[in-house]
Formats: structure tokens, C-alpha cells, sequence
């Protein structure tokens, strides 16, 4: 292909290109070996470590635009707690949400109660839903979880649900998962939960967002961290599961490749233009 | 007047709960408790108004007749027909198998996420034809994208996998993310928690009077 | 191939495909599927914030509290103290300021009245600055710079050199900030170190917001072939 050819190159070619290359693994897996980094050890780790049979709080503040990264982690998580006889309690910040989240938390109760371990909702886990307001809802469970949340997203009356009488505030808690696509989210949770009231805390992100929350692993208001679909992928390998993550990291790295492509290919096309009109 | 008490308002709030923070007293944590839900309330109100919003908007592009007219009407009715729906359903709108569940589920989750996922297309598309290295600060922008971009999927590995472990593309990707990336992001965060912190004191001052709108 | 049965999978893919369809060029599936989605989407949001808010928040305390009986059950509620007595999460009657504030909001539809929004605007702002402030000074500042302060010498020289290089990075990069001074001599040489860190940094995020987007395209694309088309 000439220099003149690719410097017009009809942009649709490299959307296709993009299409296939995203296709192609999924149809054909190409099994590349996946690794773990040390974030997602030390999320999954941290989760380990928590007593069987804890109370949880589990904000899963996003929606359908972080399905793919988001979802995986978040079903993984669950497992995980649930294996450890955990009683969660849920909540969803995120105006476009709540479907999806209570999805997903059925769809990992239904696995549990098709091996024969009956999850019983009101009991061992709740989920109360989206509530407006921001960072606003995060201070006012502080001093009342059930004075920011009087219904659950069923429309349950919360001091009718025999796990809720164990929930006061936060220090009801051991741990907060937070599973997040933006504002609000981990960032929010950390400025007003994890250190104004003493709640150890875990993320799992959006790889748009991660970057950003390094700083807070680093400082230790994080206790491990999912970044991104990649993240997602990791845990799935270290709990042993093959989940939506996992089949994605073919496609992924193919695309990412591409990409790289792109950019080198890009800056060529223009060096060697520049070098043709100064000679 | 009709600035002046919000502004004077706005400040007495803003310094309430400021203080609220450092005084446990129940004096002044349950003002601050119902200060709190006033605002989730209001927020909630937001939301509403957005959407009766656009639906005003779009109304009065319909009786206008405006460019695409008949697309702000598919907007019109789609808008009246889930409120409509989800009023119906009642308390009990979210529960598996209701009209208001098969909107979102099969609507508005599907489109969302269809919308990003555009965003792919177009990423691959700026990278050939908008990602210029033409100083030595975008060369390291680009080196820094390329390492960490291949590092962090299961290719960077499979590429460099005959080097020693220390300089393969993941082990260089995390210490890309740990140690420069992260020196960096620290050093924004802190900038902008000062920026904030800032604004708040221009705010409660009532020298950041923008939030009021109008002219008036 | 196992195609899915069902009329709700279909619409959805259906959906998905007339928005892939701007790929190719804008087109009525397209700007059909596109007003479709504000429109439902804005209907959503308002029967969410409803149900999830207005009635629970507001609407049923104010019930219980000037009837005397629960709008759900419909039972006789015993409230001690009248309906002004509050108390922490039991707000009674004084939730009748957050309706009217939120109902004030509305008044930003009509031009000879909008002024009265700002008593809402002036609640909301007033409550989130005290909020943000103190979140940002204390997560975002005070414990950033508690977890910048690292021995620099750890006892290993690698561990050891990523310290200082960290200090360092930290360091130029907030000085890089400092438009105090103009550029030049030392805080000139600082602050193009500083340039380079961030030039990093800015670089893996964009290498992570690339991981993003595909990814989006990528849970696409296993909705269709899997959900819909039935293969896998």
C-alpha cells in the first residue's frame, strides 16, 4: 500500500479491521497465557482474609456502558463471598444501574442455590438499590444505613429484613467491595468512607478509571485493586473460573496490537511525508 | 436579594458541614444528617427536572415542525411511554418479568452499552490518523501508551517472552504503573484535592457565584 | 447455530445493530435507535428517582407522619412527639422543606420565576462544598502525602532506587504546577523533570482507556454471538 494510499486511508477500512480483529478470537480462541498482578492478589487476597460468615457491603455503582469489565469482576466477587458465608448487603449508586446490578446478583444466587446452597434473600444478602444523591447517600449511611435506604429496591420496608437488624452504620461492616465505573465511586468511597469511618476497602474499576486509584493502593486506602476487563481476567484465573473476562483477552490483546500498529503505523506515514517535502 | 440570601445561605450550609465533620455533637450531626437528606431529596427532584426537560424540549421541536421533527416525536413518545409504564408497574416496577424490567433490560441496556462500545472504533481510528509524536514529551507519552497498552494484555508477554522476566513487557508495564504513572497521578490528586478545597472557600465566600445562573 | 427464541433478545440486538450501523455512515436506523434511547432513558430516569426516592424518602415518612398510618400496610404507626419532633434518620414533618425545595427546582422551567431555583441550588451546593472539601482534604491530600513520606533507602537497591525515583517524580511534577515563578533556572529544570513523569503517566492512562473501550466492544460482540446468535 503507497504512502498517498494510507495517508487517505477511507477510515471504515480500519473500523473493519477493528471488527475482525475483536471477532476472530472470540469465534477462535487463541488461549495466549494469561498472568496475575499484584493488585488483583491483593484484592482477592483481602477477601480471603476476612472471618467466614462476615457482613459485607458491596456498592456496585455502574451501569450498562461498564457491562463487559465490570460484570465479570463482580460475579466473581460474589462467589467468592458467598463461598465464605457472607452476608452482603448491596447498594447501587449509579441512576442507570440498579437492573443490571440485581441481574447479576441474582443470576450468581441462582448458581449458589442450583449446587444446593439455598441463598435466602432478607438473610443472607440484600439489595437496597439505587439512591440519588451522590456522595450525600455515602455520609448518610454513616450515620444510619437505613436512614439513607428506608425501602430496598423490592420495596421491602429494611427494618423488616432479619440481616438488616444487624446493620447499624459502617461498623457493621468488615470490608467494602466497591465495584466502579466513575463518579460516584471508589474515589467517593475513599474520601468519605474508607478513612472518616474506618472501613477497610477493595475496588474493582474500569480501566479508564485505575490508573487514578494507584496512588490510593499505594497509600493503603486501598486493599487491592481490578483494573479493567484485564483485571477482571486475572481474578477469574486465580479463583480457577473461565468467565466472560477470560474468553475477552484474546480479542483484546489482538486489538491492542492493532492498535499499537495504528499508532507507529500513523507517525511513519507522516515522518516520511515530511521528509518528502523537505527534499 | 434574590441573590443575596441563596449566597448567604449557601455559605451558612457550606460552613456547617464543614464543621459537622470535626464536631461529633448530636447538635451537629443531625443537622447535618437532614442536611444530607435534604440534598439526596433535591438531587432526586434533579432528575426529574432533567427529564421533564427534554421532554419540552423535544415537544416543542415537534409543534415546531424542526429539523427531524419526526425523530424528537419517536423521542417524545418513548419518553411518556416509560414514565407511563414504570407509574403503572407501581412499587413493585423492578421485579423480574414487568413491562418497566423489559424496557431497561432490552432498550436501554443494550443501547448504552452499543453507544460506548462505538468509542473502540473510534479510538483505533484517532490512533492512526491523530496520534502525532512530534516532541520528545510525545515520544514519551507514545513509548509509555505502547508498553503499558501491551504489557498489560497476555501479547506483551507472548511477544517478549524470551527476555529475562524483569524487562518483559508486563513487568515493565507494572513498574510504568507503580512508580512514574503513579508519582505523577499522586502529585495531580494532591493539586486538585488543593484546587478543591479552593473552590469550596470560593463558594462558602460567595466569590464562585456561577451556580446561581440568570442575570438578575 | 442456536439462534435465540425470544422477542426481548431480538429487539436488543436489532437495537445493537442500527447503532453499529454509524460505523458505515448516519443513517434513520441510526437517529431512530439514538432518539429511542434518549427517550427511554429519560423516562427511566424519572420513574427510578421516583420510586427510589421521592416515595421512600419523602412521600411515605410525611404519610406516616400526618396520617398516623403506613402507606404500604396501611396500619395505625405510632409516632411519639408529634410531627415536628425529629430525631437522627426520623425526620417527620421537616421533610416538607426538601419536597417544597425540590418542587422550587421546576421554577428553572419558567424564566419570570426561575430565581426561585436558588434557594434549591443554594441547599445542594452548600451541603456538597462542606462534603467535598473535607473528602478531597483528607483522602486526597492529608493521606497522599502520609503515604509519600517512605523511607528512601529500604535496605535493597532496586526497591531503594523506585523510592527515590517516586520522591523525585512527585516532587517535579507538583512543582511543574507551582505558576507562581515563572519556568526558569532551577524551577525551569524541575519542572521539565516534572513534565516527563507526567507525560508517563498520561501515556499509561491512555494506554488503559484504549484496554476500556475495547473492552465495550468486546462485551458486544459476545452478546451477539452467544445471547443472540447461539454460538459458543
Amino acid at each position: 500500500m503507497s504512502l498517498t494510499a494510507l495517508e487517505r486511508l477511507d477510515r471504515r477500512w480500519i473500523f473493519l479491521a477493528v471488527g475482525l480483529l475483536v471477532l476472530g478470537p472470540l469465534l477462535r480462541p487463541l488461549g495466549l497465557p494469561l498472568g496475575t498482578s499484584a493488585p488483583v492478589r491483593q484484592f482477592h487476597d483481602t477477601i480471603a482474609g476476612i472471618p467466614d460468615g462476615s457482613l459485607v457491603l458491596v456498592s456496585c455503582d455502574f451501569d450498562p456502558g461498564g457491562k463487559p469489565e465490570l460484570v465479570p469482576m463482580t460475579k466473581t466477587a460474589l462467589r467468592q463471598l458467598w463461598e465464605k458465608r457472607c452476608r452482603l448487603v448491596i447498594t447501587c449508586l449509579w441512576v442507570g444501574g440498579p437492573g443490571l446490578v440485581g441481574e447479576t446478583l441474582e443470576s450468581v444466587a441462582d448458581e449458589f442455590r442450583a449446587k444446593g446452597r439455598p441463598l435466602e434473600y432478607g438473610k443472607d444478602y440484600v439489595y437496597l438499590g439505587f439512591k440519588a444523591g451522590y456522595e450525600a447517600v455515602m455520609v448518610l449511611m454513616g450515620k444510619g444505613i437505613a436512614g439513607a435506604y428506608p425501602q430496598d429496591q423490592r420495596g421491602n420496608l429494611v427494618s423488616t429484613l432479619p440481616l438488616m437488624r444487624n446493620v447499624r452504620d459502617y461498623s457493621s461492616f468488615v470490608l467494602l467491595v466497591s465495584i466502579s465505573a466513575g463518579y460516584p465511586g471508589t474515589k467517593e468511597w475513599v474520601q468519605q468512607v474508607n478513612l472518616r469511618f474506618g472501613l477497610p476497602m477493595v475496588s474493582g474499576c474500569t480501566a479508564v478509571s485505575a490508573p487514578e486509584y494507584y496512588p490510593y493502593l499505594q497509600s493503603g486506602q486501598l486493599s487491592g485493586l481490578l483494573g479493567g476487563m484485564a483485571g477482571a481476567a486475572e481474578y477469574e484465573k486465580i479463583r480457577g473460573e473461565k468467565g466472560t473476562a477470560t474468553q475477552g483477552m484474546d480479542a483484546q490483546s489482538l486489538a491492542h496490537a492493532f492498535i499499537a500498529l495504528c499508532i507507529v503505523a500513523g507517525n511513519l506515514v507522516q515522518w516520511r511525508k515530511r521528509r518528502a517535502a523537505q527534499s | 436579594m434574590k441573590r443575596e440570601l441563596p449566597l448567604f445561605l449557601t455559605a451558612v450550609i457550606g460552613l456547617f458541614m464543614l464543621l459537622s465533620f470535626f464536631v461529633p455533637h448530636h447538635l451537629a450531626s443531625v443537622p447535618a444528617n437532614y442536611l444530607q437528606q435534604c440534598a439526596v431529596i433535591v438531587v432526586a427532584f434533579g432528575y426529574v427536572l432533567g427529564g421533564a426537560n427534554a421532554l419540552r424540549v423535544n415537544l416543542e421541536g415537534v409543534a415546531k415542525r424542526q429539523l427531524d421533527w419526526p425523530y424528537k416525536l419517536v423521542l417524545v413518545v418513548a419518553l411518556v411511554a416509560t414514565v407511563v409504564v414504570g407509574l403503572v408497574d407501581g412499587r413493585r416496577w423492578q421485579d423480574a418479568g414487568t413491562t418497566s424490567m423489559f424496557l431497561y433490560n432490552q432498550l436501554y441496556s443494550p443501547m448504552q452499552a452499543t453507544m460506548f462500545a462505538l468509542l473502540a472504533f473510534f479510538i483505533a481510528s484517532a490512533a492512526f490518523r491523530a496520534f502525532r509524536v512530534r516532541t520528545v514529551e510525545a515520544g514519551l507519552l507514545a513509548a509509555a501508551a505502547l508498553i503499558v497498552m501491551l504489557g498489560r494484555v497476555p501479547v506483551g508477554d507472548a511477544i517478549t517472552g524470551w527476555l529475562p522476566e524483569p524487562v518483559r513487557m508486563s513487568a515493565l508495564q507494572e513498574w510504568i504503573m507503580n512508580v512514574p504513572q503513579n508519582a505523577a497521578k499522586r502529585a495531580i490528586l494532591m493539586g486538585a484535592a488543593m484546587g478543591v478545597m479552593a473552590t469550596g472557600l470560593r463558594v462558602i465566600l460567595g466569590i464562585e457565584r456561577s451556580y446561581l445562573g440568570g442575570t438578575d | 447455530m442456536n439462534m435465540s427464541q425470544e422477542f426481548g433478545v431480538w429487539v436488543a440486538a436489532l437495537l445493537t445493530l442500527f447503532i453499529f450501523s454509524f460505523l458505515y455512515k448516519d443513517n434513520p436506523l441510526y437517529k431512530f435507535a439514538e432518539h429511542l434511547f434518549v427517550g427511554v432513558s429519560a423516562g427511566y430516569y424519572i420513574v427510578l428517582n421516583f420510586w427510589t426516592v421521592v416515595v421512600p424518602n419523602l412521600y411515605d415518612p410525611l404519610v406516616r407522619t400526618f396520617t398516623g398510618r403506613d402507606p404500604m400496610s396501611g396500619e395505625a404507626v405510632a409516632q411519639a412527639g408529634g410531627p415536628f419532633a425529629a430525631s437522627l434518620g426520623d425526620y417527620r414533618g421537616w421533610l416538607l422543606l426538601p419536597g417544597i425545595l425540590g418542587v422550587l427546582l421546576f421554577s428553572r422551567m419558567i424564566p419570570r420565576i426561575e430565581w426561585l431555583s436558588r434557594w434549591s441550588l443554594a441547599v445542594i451546593i452548600g451541603t456538597y462544598v462542606g462534603i467535598k472539601t473535607t473528602g478531597f482534604a483528607q483522602a486526597d491530600l492529608v493521606a497522599q502525602v502520609q503515604g509519600s513520606l517512605v523511607p528512601l533507602w529500604t535496605g535493597a537497591w532496586g526497591s531503594s532506587l523506585n523510592a527515590i525515583l517516586f520522591t523525585v517524580g512527585l516532587i517535579t511534577s507538583l512543582l511543574f504546577f507551582f505558576y507562581s515563578r515563572e519556568h526558569k533556572g532551577t524551577l525551569g529544570v524541575l519542572a521539565r523533570t516534572g513534565i516527563v513523569f507526567l507525560m508517563v503517566s498520561f501515556g499509561a492512562g491512555y494506554g488503559y482507556t484504549v484496554m476500556a473501550r475495547l473492552s465495550l466492544l468486546i462485551g458486544r460482540f459476545q452478546f451477539l454471538l452467544e445471547d443472540w446468535l447461539g454460538i459458543r
